[in-house]
């Protein structure tokens, strides 16, 4: 038994327990039998939140997608995805993490990054995203973790997928923002300081808008310089 | 006054109507899968609008302080259209959801075999599924359709409080009551039913399995006619207590049957965007 699955038995309760062993059963018998019962567990099992990575919905549907035969897995996990409410798909980019989606696994991390929302950009950027994705995929999708507030401790790869690149756009979206007025997510700035032949053009830009004659944008650079020194 | 307006089709209405709900006292609606106005021609756009019933319109009328639930279905009038019939081939991912409270809207809008063959087909889906069934009755023609309607009911075996039969006047109040399913009456501002109409229904026929929806769309409607209703009831010497029996505990009643009513949901995690979208403009 994984990990995971023992953490969920602990987690459910006796009618849940059952229902999910009734689900597996079926899945068993007929791969196709997800298309009923993955919608259900939510419900069925409950919502609440097992440890740091897990909530009990995602883990009880990993567990249902774990029993589909791997010849079946893909079309199941498009179907699952194309036809699913948020949770569902949420839980679906989850599982990619334990089960092989291969290539269909990848076009759904494509889909939920261009998405826009949120909850799964974030979940599409689970340990399988960060590893299928092209590394200038990966650095887009970063960058949009940045412009969503998505704070970069909820994703995987970094900071082992920072390179000088990434460390370039985090340093420009910082410029930009400075021009605006605005602040900048607190969370770029060790992907900026590790790189800094990467970064020094931006740096001189913002330390010139220290003197800018607009009060906003003079304080966002202030602020901006002090964090990409790591002074404060 | 507390309001579950039954039957609504929030995708048509706007942010306005929502805050407006809102002040005049609704918590809850059911938004049912019907047509939008315009015929669609492939399964894939009727994916597309499931997924906004399923994902979209819930946040957006969470914003609000309104818990949405939806019902899905093929509805009659593009069951007539071959092209849109292998939709019913993916109803049953959809009725497995959550916050899907019935298949709705079935039935009939012209009567044709197609129509006959998709209603009662939906009925047994509403059983295998173990959800109620709302079951929208023609406009034109409608004490016959409504007649055919509950005989089709009946073939089907769903249990008849299973079953709101909608859009009902004072013409066919009275069968669909004596046939044990619920009665339902949408108060437009000029056709299907007005508030002073509605109340002397609820005079005559009492409150017990009546659901008064407004059935607001993308025609002219007004989401407000739930509490017009209401306002109506107490000047006609109904109780608060019948109003919030026909406004608030029967829709519960009724959509409850589904198990998958979530009306106090202060956990919905949907608070800030979605798809990037905020319609709380006006932040970062």
């Amino acid at each position: 038994m994984t990990l995971r699955t023992s953490l969920l038995r602990s987690a459910l309760s006796e009618d849940a327990l059952t229902w999910l062993d009734a689900a597996v059963d079926r899945i068993a018998a007929d791969p196709r039998a997800i298309r009923q019962v993955f919608p259900a567990a939510r419900r069925r099992c409950g919502r609440h939140r097992i440890d740091d990575h897990w909530t009990v919905d995602d883990a009880a549907r990993a567990v249902l997608l774990t029993v589909v035969p791997p010849a079946d897995l893909a079309l199941e996990l498009v179907g699952l995805y194309r036809h699913g409410d948020r949770a569902e798909r949420r839980a679906v980019l989850r599982a990619l993490d334990v089960v092989d989606g291969g290539a269909a696994g990848l076009t759904l991390v494509r889909e939920a990054i261009n998405s826009n929302d949120i909850e799964l950009i974030a979940a599409a950027l689970g340990p399988f995203g960060a590893r299928a994705l092209p590394l200038p995929e990966y650095r887009q999708a970063v960058l949009k973790c940045v412009f969503n507030d998505i704070p970069l401790d909820r994703i995987a790869g970094l900071p082992q997928h920072a390179d000088a690149e990434l460390a370039r756009m985090m340093a420009d979206f910082a410029c930009e923002r400075v021009a605006a007025g605005r602040g900048v997510p607190a969370d770029i700035w060790p992907i900026v300081r590790a790189f800094p032949a990467a970064v020094a053009l931006q740096r001189a830009t913002i330390e010139l808008d220290t003197s800018s004659t607009i009060p906003a944008r003079r304080e966002a650079a202030a602020r901006a310089l002090a964090d990409f020194t790591g002074a404060c | 006054m507390r309001i579950f307006d039954p039957h609504i089709h929030m995708t048509s209405r706007t942010t306005d109507d929502y805050e407006a709900m809102h002040a005049a006292g609704v918590r809850a609606v059911v938004e049912p899968a019907f047509w939008l106005g315009q015929p669609r021609t492939s399964p894939e756009t009727f994916y597309d609008y499931f997924d906004s019933l399923v994902g979209w319109e819930p946040y957006r009328a969470a914003q609000f302080g309104i818990a949405h639930h939806c019902t899905i279905a093929l509805n009659p009038k593009e069951a007539n259209d071959p092209r849109c019939l292998p939709v019913l081939d993916e109803l049953p991912r959809y009725l497995a959801k959550d916050r899907v409270v019935a298949v709705g809207e079935i039935g009939y809008d012209s009567m044709t075999p197609a129509e006959d063959e998709v209603f009662a087909r939906h009925l047994q889906l509403a059983v295998e599924h173990e959800l109620p069934a709302l079951v929208h009755t023609p406009h034109r023609d409608k004490a016959a359709g409504t007649r055919r309607t509950l005989d089709v009911v009946r073939e089907s075996g769903i249990a008849p409080e299973r079953v709101v039969v909608d859009h009902l006047n004072e013409l066919t109040a009275a069968m669909v009551l004596d046939s044990g399913c619920w009665a339902g009456f949408s108060v437009y501002p000029m056709t299907k039913m007005s508030e002073d109409r509605m109340v002397r229904i609820l005079a005559e026929h009492g409150t017990d399995r009546v659901l008064v929806n407004s059935a607001a769309d993308w025609g002219r409607s007004d989401p407000l006619k739930t509490r017009r209703t209401g306002d109506a009831m107490l000047a006609g010497g109904f109780t608060e207590d019948d109003v919030d029996k026909v406004l608030w505990r029967n829709p519960v009643a009724f959509y409850g049957q589904s198990g998958r009513l979530e009306l106090d949901d202060r956990d919905h995690e949907d608070t800030s965007e979605f798809m990037g979208n905020s319609i709380r403009r006006g932040g970062q």
